[in-house]
C-alpha cells in the first residue's frame, strides 16, 4: 500500500507540472536540508554532494542539461561544433557580472579551466583531450581537441566545471583563499551567511543576468545532522525542501502522505547513481565467472527495489544506467533464480568457502540491504561474513583489495566515457584507491571498446561500440549491478519548479518560486 | 592552596601531552586515509589527486616527523590546519565551543540541582512512597539510552504539542536581539539540556541518597538531634554536607562522561557544538580537527577536576591542600 500511494504520488507530482503553466510569483524564502554540512563552498576546489547543491546557487557553468541531457544555455549563449568535431566555439553571455559587479568575460573561463586541471579531479580528466583553450575575444572562447571526443559537450555543467572569478584566485593561494568560505560567482544567489553547523544562508542575486530571475529572496540550508530530526524538521513545517538523500527510505512514504507534500525522483538523470556490489575477480571462489554469474542470479533484485528502496528506482541490466546515452537492455539477462545460482555453483565447484561481505557505511537503507543480500546468498549455499566498517574503513579494505564483495554506488555522468569505463578498463586498476578498477577485472577486448568509443564519430559508431562493451560486460559479471537508484526530492508543494534539469537540486533555485 | 593549583597545573600539562602523542598514535592507527575519503567525495580518485591532497596535507611525511610538527604546533598553542574543511583548528573549535559550554554546563547545573534535590527528598522520605516515586524516576533516565530519550522528547514536545523547537541552536532568519535572542536560544537548548541532564540527574539522585541514608546513622547526627537542632537544620547542615564528598567526586568523574553524552545530543538536536564537529571529523579521519578537539576535551575535564578538588575544601574544610 505505501508503494502504490507513494507511486501515486510521484505520478501526480509529475503531473503537477502545470507549475510551468502557471505565472512564477516573486519573493518569499525556502527553507532546505543540507546533510552533511559542506567542508567548503568553493566548488571549484571541493565537490562533494552538499557543497554542490549549496553552491550550484551561486556559481555557473558555461551549459546546463534538460532531463535529456541535452545542452542548455547558461553561461554560454550559444555553442558550434566543426565538422571535424575537433573544434569547439562557445558564445559567452553578454553583461554577465560577478557578484562583485566586476564582469564576467573569456579571461575567467580560460583561469578557471587551469585551475580546475590542479584543483578538480574529474574535470582534468575530461579535459584530457583538450590540445588549447583561446578566447580571441571577450566573449568568445574555442577550444580545439587533440582529437574527436564524443562526450565533450556533457561536461560544462556548474559541478563538473564551475566558473571562478579570475579576480580573486589569480595569484593567490587557492586553498587558503578567504572567499572558498564566502563565494563570489555569477548564479542566481550571492552567498550571505554561514553559521557552522547550524545554517548558510543565500540571498537573491539582484543583477542576475536572466531578468526576473531568480524569483525566491532567501535560501537558508539547514544543517541537521541527524535523519530521525530531518523527517521531524518536515513535519513540524521548519523545513520545505528535502533534496534526495536527506531522510531514511522508510521515512519517505509516511513523509509524502503529510497535507501539502510532493515528492519528486527527477533530478538525477546526469548523475544516474547506479548501485552494485564490487566482486573481487582476483582470488577466491569470485575469480570463477560463474560464480560471479550466480551471485546475479541469487539475488532477489526486485525486492530490495519494493522493500527496501520503496519502489523506488530500478532493477539494472547492467554496468549502463538506462537514463545515460547508448543504454542498451539488449544484454544477457539474470532474473532472480536461487535454483539455478545453486547450479552454477555447483558446476564451479564451490564448497562453502568464506566470503567477506562489506555494506555500505551510509544508514539504516544500506544496512537493511547488506542483510538482505547476505540472506540471498546464504539461501544458495554461500557462507558470507559481514564486515562492518565506517565509510573511511570500508574504502581503505576496498582500495586494498583486502575484501571478495563490497556495496557501492557510483554516478555516470551523462556518457559511458565519463562515468561507465573508469571501473572496468584495466588501466585503471590502481591499488590503494576507490572507485576505479578495484575487482581487478582486465579484459583487452573492453579495454579497446572503451579507447574506441570516446573518440569515435558518428555517433552511430559510438552507439555500436558501447553495446557491444555492455553486451560483454554483462555476460563476464565483473561486478553484481543492482538497481538505478533513485532519491526523491521531498518539497511542500507550494515550491513550484525546483527540478528543472538533470542535475536537479545541484543546479540551484534558479527556476523555484513559491506560491504563496 | 596557591602551589597546590600551580603542581597541578604543571602536572596537568604533562598530562595533556602525553594524551596529544597516545591519541596521534591511536587516530592514525585506525584504517582509512583522509586524502582518500577526500577524493571518493569529489567523485574521482586517481593517483595525481590523492598525491596532491597527501602532499597538501603533509601525510606523505614520515609519522615521527608528523608528530613532531604537531605536537611543536600544540606546545605553541597552533592545534594546527583541518585538512578537510580548510581552515585552522583553533578558528573552527572556537566557533563551536561556546554552543557546547552552554549546553554541558546547563546540563551539569540541572542534573547536580535536580539530582541532589531529590536525592535528599528520597532520604528525608526513605521508605515512603515519595521515596518508591523518585527512584523509579531516577532509574527510568538512568537506563534509557540518551538518543531514545532525545527522540522521544521530540516526538511528544515538537511533534505532538509542538511547545518546543526540535532542532537548532536559535530561529534561523528570525534575526532577534537582546532579551529576545536569549529568550529563544533557552527554548531551543531546554530540550537537548535536560535529556542530557536528566541521565546525570539520575546517578546524582541515587548517590545522593545512599550517601545521605548512610551519614544519617552516624553519631554525630544524634549528637545534632539531642542538641535540640531542628530536623531541616540537620539534614541540611550535617547530613547533606557530608554526604555530598561522594557526589562531588562523582560529578569531577562526569565531566568527561559529559562531553561524551554531548556528542549524541548534539547530532539529534543540531546543536553545534564541538560534539558534532568532533564526530565529523572521526569519520572523515580529519586527524588535526579531531586531535584539536581532543585536545580542548582533555583541557576541559581536568580544568572540571581541578575545580572538584578545590570545592572537597568547600564542602569538607577537614580536607587539606598538600602541596
Amino acid at each position: 500500500m505505501p508503494k502504490r500511494v507513494l507511486l501515486g504520488l510521484l505520478l501526480a507530482c509529475g503531473l503537477a507540472a502545470p507549475a510551468l503553466a502557471q505565472e512564477p510569483k516573486t519573493g518569499g524564502v525556502v527553507n532546505a536540508v543540507i546533510q552533511p554540512e559542506p567542508p567548503g563552498l568553493m566548488l571549484a576546489i571541493v565537490q562533494n554532494g552538499p557543497t554542490q547543491m549549496v553552491s550550484g546557487n551561486v556559481f555557473e557553468g558555461l551549459l546546463r542539461y534538460n532531463p535529456k541531457l541535452e545542452p542548455q544555455p547558461e553561461l554560454a549563449e550559444s555553442w558550434s561544433v566543426s565538422e571535424d568535431a575537433k573544434t569547439y566555439t562557445f558564445k559567452l553571455r553578454k553583461g554577465v557580472t560577478w557578484h562583485d559587479g566586476k564582469p564576467f568575460t573569456a579571461a575567467d573561463v580560460l583561469f578557471s579551466i587551469e585551475m580546475l586541471k590542479q584543483t578538480h579531479a574529474r574535470a582534468r580528466t575530461n579535459l584530457a583531450q583538450v590540445d588549447k583553450i583561446e578566447a580571441p575575444d571577450d566573449h568568445t572562447v574555442v577550444f580545439t581537441l587533440k582529437q574527436p571526443f564524443g562526450p565533450f559537450l556533457g561536461i560544462f555543467e556548474v559541478g563538473s566545471m564551475p566558473m571562478v572569478p579570475k579576480h580573486l584566485y589569480e595569484g593567490t593561494d587557492w586553498k587558503t583563499n578567504a572567499y572558498n568560505n564566502a563565494p563570489i560567482g555569477t548564479g542566481p544567489f550571492m552567498f550571505k551567511e554561514w553559521q557552522k553547523g547550524s545554517f548558510i544562508r543565500l540571498v537573491k542575486n539582484p543583477n542576475y543576468h536572466e531578468k526576473g530571475k531568480p524569483y525566491l529572496d532567501e535560501i537558508y540550508w539547514q544543517i541537521i545532522p541527524d535523519a530521525a530530526a530531518r523527517s521531524v524538521a518536515f513535519e513540524t513545517g521548519k523545513v520545505d525542501v528535502l533534496p534526495g538523500g536527506s531522510v531514511e527510505n522508510f521515512d519517505v512514504p509516511r513523509l509524502s502522505k503529510l497535507k501539502d507534500t510532493c515528492v519528486t525522483g527527477a533530478g538525477w538523470e546526469f548523475f544516474s547513481p547506479l548501485s552494485w556490489l564490487w566482486l573481487n575477480n582476483r582470488q577466491g571462489p569470485l575469480a570463477d565467472k560463474r560464480v560471479r554469474q550466480a551471485i546475479m542470479y541469487a539475488i532477489d533484485r526486485d525486492f530490495a527495489k519494493d522493500v527496501i528502496w520503496n519502489g523506488l528506482g530500478k532493477v539494472a541490466t547492467g554496468p549502463s544506467a538506462s537514463t545515460i546515452k547508448y543504454y542498451t537492455a539488449d544484454v544477457p539477462k539474470y532474473p532472480y533464480d536461487p535454483a539455478k545460482a545453486k547450479a552454477l555453483l555447483k558446476e564451479a565447484g564451490y564448497k562453502g568457502e568464506k566470503i567477506r561481505m562489506l555494506p555500505l557505511a551510509y544508514g539504516e537503507t544500506w544496512q537493511r540491504w547488506g542483510e538482505a543480500v547476505k540472506q540471498n546468498l546464504q539461501d544458495v549455499g554461500m557462507t558470507i561474513e559481514t564486515i562492518a566498517t565506517d565509510v573511511a574503513g570500508g574504502n581503505q579494505k576496498i582500495g586494498d583489495w583486502d575484501y571478495d564483495i563490497a556495496f557501492t554506488y557510483l554516478y555516470q555522468y551523462g556518457d559511458p566515457a565519463l562515468g561507465v569505463g573508469r571501473n572496468y578498463i584495466s588501466s585503471n586498476i590502481v591499488k590503494g584507491q576507490v572507485f576505479n578498477n578495484v575487482e581487478g577485472y582486465s579484459n583487452p577486448e573492453i579495454d579497446k571498446l572503451f579507447a574506441d568509443g570516446a573518440v569515435a564519430t558518428p555517433d552511430s559508431k559510438r552507439k555500436e561500440i558501447y553495446e557491444k562493451a555492455q553486451k560483454i560486460l554483462v555476460e563476464d559479471v565483473p561486478v553484481a549491478w543492482m538497481l538505478e537508484l533513485q532519491f526523491p526530492t521531498i518539497t511542500r508543494c507550494k515550491v513550484k519548479n525546483l527540478i528543472t534539469t538533470a542535475i536537479g537540486v545541484n543546479d540551484g533555485f534558479k527556476d523555484a518560486w513559491l506560491d504563496k | 592552596m596557591l602551589s597546590f593549583v600551580a603542581q597541578r597545573v604543571l602536572k596537568g600539562v604533562i598530562v595533556l601531552l602525553a594524551i596529544v602523542v597516545l591519541n596521534f598514535f591511536l587516530i592514525r592507527l585506525a584504517p582509512g586515509d583522509p586524502a582518500v575519503v577526500m577524493a571518493g567525495e569529489a567523485g574521482a580518485s586517481d593517483q595525481v589527486f590523492v598525491k596532491q591532497l597527501r602532499e597538501k596535507f603533509g601525510l606523505d611525511k614520515p609519522l615521527p616527523e608528523q608528530l613532531f610538527i604537531y605536537v611543536k604546533g600544540v606546545v605553541t598553542l597552533d592545534l594546527g590546519f583541518s585538512f578537510r574543511q580548510q581552515a585552522p583548528v583553533a578558528k573552527l573549535i572556537g566557533e563551536r565551543l561556546p554552543a557546547t559550554l552552554l549546553l554541558t554546563l546547563t546540563a551539569f547545573a540541572i542534573s547536580l540541582a535536580l539530582g541532589i534535590l531529590f536525592g535528599t527528598f528520597a532520604a528525608r522520605f526513605a521508605g515512603t512512597f515519595l521515596d518508591t516515586a523518585i527512584t523509579v524516576f531516577a532509574l527510568i533516565f538512568y537506563a534509557m539510552p540518551l538518543f531514545w530519550v532525545a527522540l522521544m522528547g521530540i516526538l511528544l514536545f515538537s511533534v505532538t504539542m509542538d511547545w518546543l523547537p526540535s532542532f537548532g541552536y536559535e530561529t534561523v532568519g528570525a534575526n532577534l536581539t537582546g532579551l529576545a535572542h536569549a529568550v529563544d536560544v533557552a527554548k531551543h537548548l531546554i530540550m537537548p539540556a535536560m535529556t542530557l541532564g536528566l541521565f546525570f540527574m539520575a546517578t546524582y539522585t541515587r548517590m545522593t541518597r545512599a550517601s545521605m541514608l548512610e551519614v544519617k546513622r552516624l553519631d554525630f547526627v544524634k549528637t545534632a538531634r539531642a542538641k535540640g537542632l531542628s530536623d531541616a537544620v540537620i539534614q541540611r547542615r550535617h547530613v547533606l554536607r557530608n554526604a555530598l564528598l561522594p557526589v562531588v567526586t562523582l560529578a569531577g568523574v562526569h565531566s568527561g562522561t559529559l562531553i561524551g553524552g554531548a556528542v549524541i545530543t548534539e547530532t539529534v538536536f543540531a546543536w553545534p557544538g564541538i560534539g558534532r564537529l568532533m564526530y565529523d571529523a572521526l569519520l572523515q579521519r580529519d586527524y588535526n580537527l579531531l586531535l584539536g578537539v581532543f585536545v580542548i576535551c582533555s583541557a576541559m575535564v581536568l580544568v572540571f577536576n581541578l575545580i572538584t578538588d578545590l570545592v572537597y575544601r568547600l564542602v569538607d574544610p577537614r580536607i587539606e591542600f598538600a602541596a
